[in-house]
């Protein structure tokens, strides 16, 4: 099935009302007027664990010395710079055509002209370990969380068009924009590389105009598919004729737009688009004149904003918009959206500072993705990885954990299809389309793994340190208080105060009834550190984290 | 029958056998079958049972198994807990020892020939520490030594070696082992996983065969939680041999209400009876660690009698239970606590942390009575006083493991820390025969109309005779193995008419495993699995 037909396909679930209720929704009415409440651990995790992977320690701590708007503030404004490219970790192949031994081990091949595709598919590699590092070492800002969600909006394929460097170059143009102007992202993006092989955009030519890209850029990109969203058929096609002329140059991997190739024809709209006539241009302006008509047309569409905001809203809150959250947040946060020429920060910056995201409602409900499962767990118990120098080891390691989270569902640049990753528009289960027979006994072995052997390379062990976790702990001594306080990281559902007792007296305690045997097990480990204390400690406390990581209350955030 | 003809008819030595023999599918008996790696070791074929109580705290053994014998220096060593002579509990044939007068229930037992107390358990240089002495008691380890795994949890390993991965399969369909009340423990921690599985409290066990979920708000972060707990549930891999087994058992005898140990038991003697085969469960009950108000100013009441009461109370029911099933005779269960206490009482009428104490056996099985001497106890003890030991714990183990579950002395000692491990006793703790009477899977159903072919003995150690019916004409009898290689030609002559005939298969050279009977006769032909064991 090519990607017409199947996205034919899904486009008839889809007639059915998109914002369908479901029968209980237990849904709030509040909006976006600025919050107000109490600014305390519980809402400055809430706040990291869904702009951030997993909610550490040390972040939440410098956040408590801010105003919930400041910390809204900075998170929305990174200063750290970007990250450093990926480099060479594998060793040139025998097997190209032209191998790439001009770009020595450990340096950059971001700007080496490469068409080989064995080449290509050790850079794609190469580029997939480097983002997982990235996302590892995350900067205390929304920014990673929010190119992961612009690499997904526009849903390209790396392994269907096998070019690692244009992967790498599509994440930095989204990169870039991140935290800027939409409607500009999606006029560069037009013209990216990746975009153009992997939408056809390159074999768009006038005398057979390749409706791909034209109907994605509006049905995925812009307008969506919902019932105020009315562009027609004939819209697609003629939109695909203002995309017509645009190719790709191998050598210099610049995208070229050839004037012949062009459509030069009027092109007319449907009274969806109030009739617009966008003039057919001729020359080597003709492509980017006409492209920014096209897009100055559909931007003027309320629909857009509205389509782009539940996008945002289904990544950072929840799936189920309902008519209250419809009127109350999407509806606002579109005008700000849109009266911010498409500007995504004043509307993040809205959302985010909202009483409708601090809603006790919207706590606990979001179901980790693989991302914030895998990364969010391992920033949490604080895991390192080695200095910048030491690429064999990092890229080895980063590997192990982008295998665990396309083990988990989520290929990271690579989703099933254009439309993205299912969890975030495959209605009605949305989210829980993470959580399978499959997923969920994965998603625990990951945990069990990481607390009972970690993964080594090159000498270097990753494991979580449960000790190391509990010293960071304002009391572990006291074995309720270290429970309530790592459950606080760990959990945003509260569990009842009878399983904590149990969880307390079978695990820390090993069925004794008091509980200073763990204080002074927690005492004499930390006064005379020798190996059977530690351990006295540690199979308990790994134990614990270990039945913490299994409950279901994990999977939330 | 033509030469010409004989040949259309053989198949070949090494076609494919009939997917399914009489019930045996052949898939199930492969080289590589966990089960058929068993019975190469010639151990597995047992289906006994064994129940671990944990009495977490350190049990005051000296006030649970008095001695009477030495009642004066008993009572002076610790006058503000002991028990009145006249109160405590006779033993069935033995003398000089009692039980305390909660135990009425685990009296009852020693009167029935179901009960063995093992006196003075413990091991050298005894640890003082919950945490450590728990550990140790769970992993068998020296003092000195830090062993991550556990004792039941290397015996299993050793059975199923590569577990969890193929696992269940259809020769080991159920847990390994089950906690009931607990998170899984070090007990039963294998090499690399834990090979057992915890129902970590009554509720979980009935939500699970019920299916039901725990409450949650009804908010979205509710509604998501229950969603993932419903998974959770589906993803239990046991979950659909625990349903049904539970579900197997309609009813079982009374327990005694509020008591947490009788809850477990009560289910462990469902899942036995339902069909599990599971052989290790692992109960629970804590409270033990007696350091102040041990007793009540009648000092045959108090915290310890009430612990002592509602575990003899709840091993009583469980027996009870076991034998109005059916079961009784596959059971067998043991007491075990991490420590014993000192043998001066304090001044807050309770006890500290001592060293040996006693253990208890409980089932058909055992060799009733007592095992060991009382623990002497000096005539002005001393706060540092404290049981010496009499018997080492890992012997206990060490004669559980040959005894009731059958492994050979060698595999068994290699189960244990090198250095003591050829020192450990097989103590009389089980009767004898039980592991030569080893219970084989039930014989394959034989149609009543027509009893073509079978073996007897089944199973069978050297030989077996293969009995066959022929129509007349050409019979042939062979053997395969599960490669399909023919192993023995037995027999190949012409019948002049109906017969009934037998042959014998002798294999004393050949491996353990299953061997196939197959008798040719004219166009019929029928196959037989037949089982070598050791």
């Amino acid at each position: 099935m090519d990607r017409r037909d199947f996205l034919t396909a899904r486009r008839k679930k889809r007639t059915a009302n998109q914002e369908a209720t479901p029968a209980q929704t237990f849904r709030t009415n509040s909006g976006i007027s600025p919050y107000t409440g109490p600014w305390t651990e519980q809402e400055i995790i809430h706040l990291l664990k869904r702009t951030m992977f997993g909610a550490k320690k040390a972040d939440v701590d410098y956040f408590r010395t801010r105003t919930m708007s400041q910390a809204v503030d900075e998170l929305l404004t990174p200063t750290a710079p970007a990250p450093a490219p990926p480099v060479k970790e594998y060793t040139t192949s025998t097997q190209p055509g032209t191998p790439d031994g001009n770009i020595a081990q450990g340096t950059t091949w971001i700007n080496d002209i490469n068409n080989d595709g064995t080449v290509q598919s050790q850079r794609r590699a190469s580029y997939k370990k480097w983002w997982t590092g990235v996302l590892m070492n995350q900067d205390r800002s929304i920014r990673e969380k929010l190119v992961m969600f612009l690499v997904d909006q526009f849903g390209n394929e790396a392994l269907d068009v096998n070019s690692g460097n244009w992967a790498y170059r599509q994440h930095s143009l989204i990169r870039q924009y991140a935290l800027g102007n939409y409607k500009n992202l999606v006029r560069d993006i037009t013209k990216d590389l990746m975009m153009l092989r992997y939408l056809n955009g390159y074999l768009n030519v006038a005398s057979a105009p390749d409706e791909n890209y034209a109907r994605e850029l509006m049905e995925l990109f812009t307008l969506g598919k919902g019932p105020d969203s009315r562009y027609t058929e004939a819209d697609v096609k003629e939109a695909a004729k203002v995309l017509t002329g645009w190719q790709i140059n191998y050598t210099t991997w610049a995208p070229v737009f050839n004037s012949a190739r062009h459509s030069t024809v009027n092109k007319t709209f449907s009274s969806f688009f109030n009739n617009t006539v966008i003039t057919g241009r001729t020359g080597a302006t003709a492509g980017d004149l006409e492209l920014n008509d096209l897009l100055n047309m559909i931007f003027l569409q309320n629909e857009v904003a509205k389509f782009i905001v539940r996008k945002v809203y289904r990544w950072f809150v929840y799936y189920t918009i309902d008519a209250a959250t419809e009127a109350n947040v999407i509806t606002p946060l579109a005008d700000i959206f849109r009266n911010n020429n498409y500007e995504l920060k004043p509307m993040l910056s809205a959302l985010f500072k909202s009483e409708h995201f601090f809603d006790m409602l919207n706590r606990g409900c979001y179901i980790k993705t693989p991302s914030d499962l895998v990364v969010g767990s391992l920033r949490e118990m604080n895991i390192q990885f080695r200095p910048a120098t030491d690429w064999d080891t990092n890229y080895g390691l980063w590997n192990t954990f982008y295998a665990w989270m396309v083990n988990l569902g989520q290929n990271l640049h690579d989703p099933p299809n254009v439309s993205g990753m299912p969890a975030y528009y495959q209605e009605p289960a949305y989210h829980e389309i993470w959580i399978n027979s499959d997923s969920l006994p994965k998603r625990n072995q990951f945990t069990d793994i990481m607390i009972n052997s970690g993964y080594a390379r090159n000498g270097f062990r990753v494991q979580f340190n449960c000790v190391a976790f509990a010293q960071t702990l304002s009391n572990p001594g006291n074995p309720n208080d270290l429970i309530d306080e790592a459950l606080k990281f760990f959990f945003r559902n509260d569990i009842s105060a009878q399983s904590k007792a149990q969880i307390k007296t079978q695990i820390l305690l090993t069925n004794q009834q008091w509980d200073y045997y763990w204080t002074n097990a927690w005492a004499a480990y930390v006064s005379n550190p020798t190996t059977a204390n530690f351990n006295t400690v540690n199979t308990r406390l790994r134990s614990l984290f270990q039945y913490f990581f299994n409950l279901s209350e994990y999977q939330l955030a | 029958m033509k030469r010409r003809d004989f040949l259309f008819n053989t198949i070949p030595a090494a076609a494919l056998l009939p997917e399914v023999i009489d019930g045996y599918s052949v898939k199930a008996f492969n080289a590589n079958s966990p089960l058929v790696q068993a019975l190469m070791r010639g151990d597995t074929l047992t289906d006994h049972v064994l129940v671990i109580v944990q009495l977490a705290g350190g049990n005051d053994g000296i006030n649970t198994v008095i001695p009477v014998a030495d009642y004066s220096n008993y009572f002076n060593a610790r006058s503000n807990v002991a028990i009145p002579q006249n109160r405590i509990l006779s033993i069935a044939g033995v003398n000089g020892t009692g039980l305390h007068p909660s135990m009425t229930g685990l009296q009852s037992l020693f009167t029935e020939g179901k009960a063995k107390v093992i006196q003075a358990v413990g091991y050298p240089q005894p640890n003082f520490s919950h945490f450590r002495a728990t550990d140790i008691w769970m992993s068998a380890s020296n003092s000195t030594q830090e062993v991550y795994n556990g004792w039941a949890g290397r015996y299993l390993n050793y059975e199923y070696p590569n577990f969890p991965t193929g696992y269940p399969n259809p020769d080991a369909p159920d847990p390994l082992a089950i906690q009931i009340g607990s998170t899984t423990t070090l007990t039963t921690q294998g090499p690399i996983v834990n090979m057992g599985m915890s129902i970590t409290n009554p509720t979980t066990f009935y939500n699970l065969i019920t299916g039901t979920t725990d409450p949650a708000p009804a908010t979205p972060a509710g509604k998501e939680l229950t969603f993932i707990r419903t998974v959770n549930q589906q993803t239990q891999k046991y979950a659909t041999v625990i349903r049904t087994a539970a579900n197997n058992v309609p009813t079982q005898g009374t327990y005694p209400a509020n008591n947490s140990l009788a809850d477990q038991l009560r289910i462990v003697a469902r899942l036995i009876k339902g069909g599990l085969k599971t052989r290790i469960y692992m109960t629970s009950f804590g409270g033990f660690d007696t350091h102040s108000v041990q007793t009540n100013t009648d000092t045959t009441t108090g915290a310890h009698a009430t612990l002592l009461q509602r575990v003899s109370d709840a091993i009583r029911a469980f027996q009870e239970d076991l034998r109005g099933l059916g079961v009784e005779e596959r059971v067998l269960g043991m007491t075990y606590s991490e420590f014993g206490r000192r043998i001066k009482s304090n001044s807050s009428i309770g006890t500290d942390h001592g060293a040996a104490a006693p253990m208890f056996l409980f089932g058909t099985s055992v060799e009733a009575g007592m095992l060991g001497v009382n623990p002497t106890i000096p005539a002005n003890a001393n706060v540092n006083d404290n049981v010496p030991m009499q018997y080492d714990f890992r012997s206990v183990y060490s004669t559980i493991l040959q005894k009731w579950f059958c492994l050979d002395k060698t595999t068994v000692d290699s189960l244990f820390p090198p250095n003591i491990n050829t020192q450990l006793q097989n103590l009389p703790l089980i009767k004898a025969g039980v592991c030569t009477t080893v219970t084989p899977p039930p014989p394959p159903p034989v149609p009543d109309r027509v009893k073509v072919l079978y073996n007897y003995p089944h199973p069978f150690n050297d030989d077996t005779e293969i009995f066959f019916k022929t129509e007349g004409g050409h019979t042939m009898v062979q053997v395969f193995d599960t490669m399909g290689r023919v192993v023995a030609h037995l027999l190949e002559k012409d019948y002049t008419g109906p017969a009934q005939d037998k042959v014998k298969f002798e294999a004393s050279g050949l491996p353990t495993g299953i061997y196939y009977a197959r008798l040719q006769n004219g166009v019929v032909q029928h196959v037989w699995p037949m089982m070598k064991v050791r």
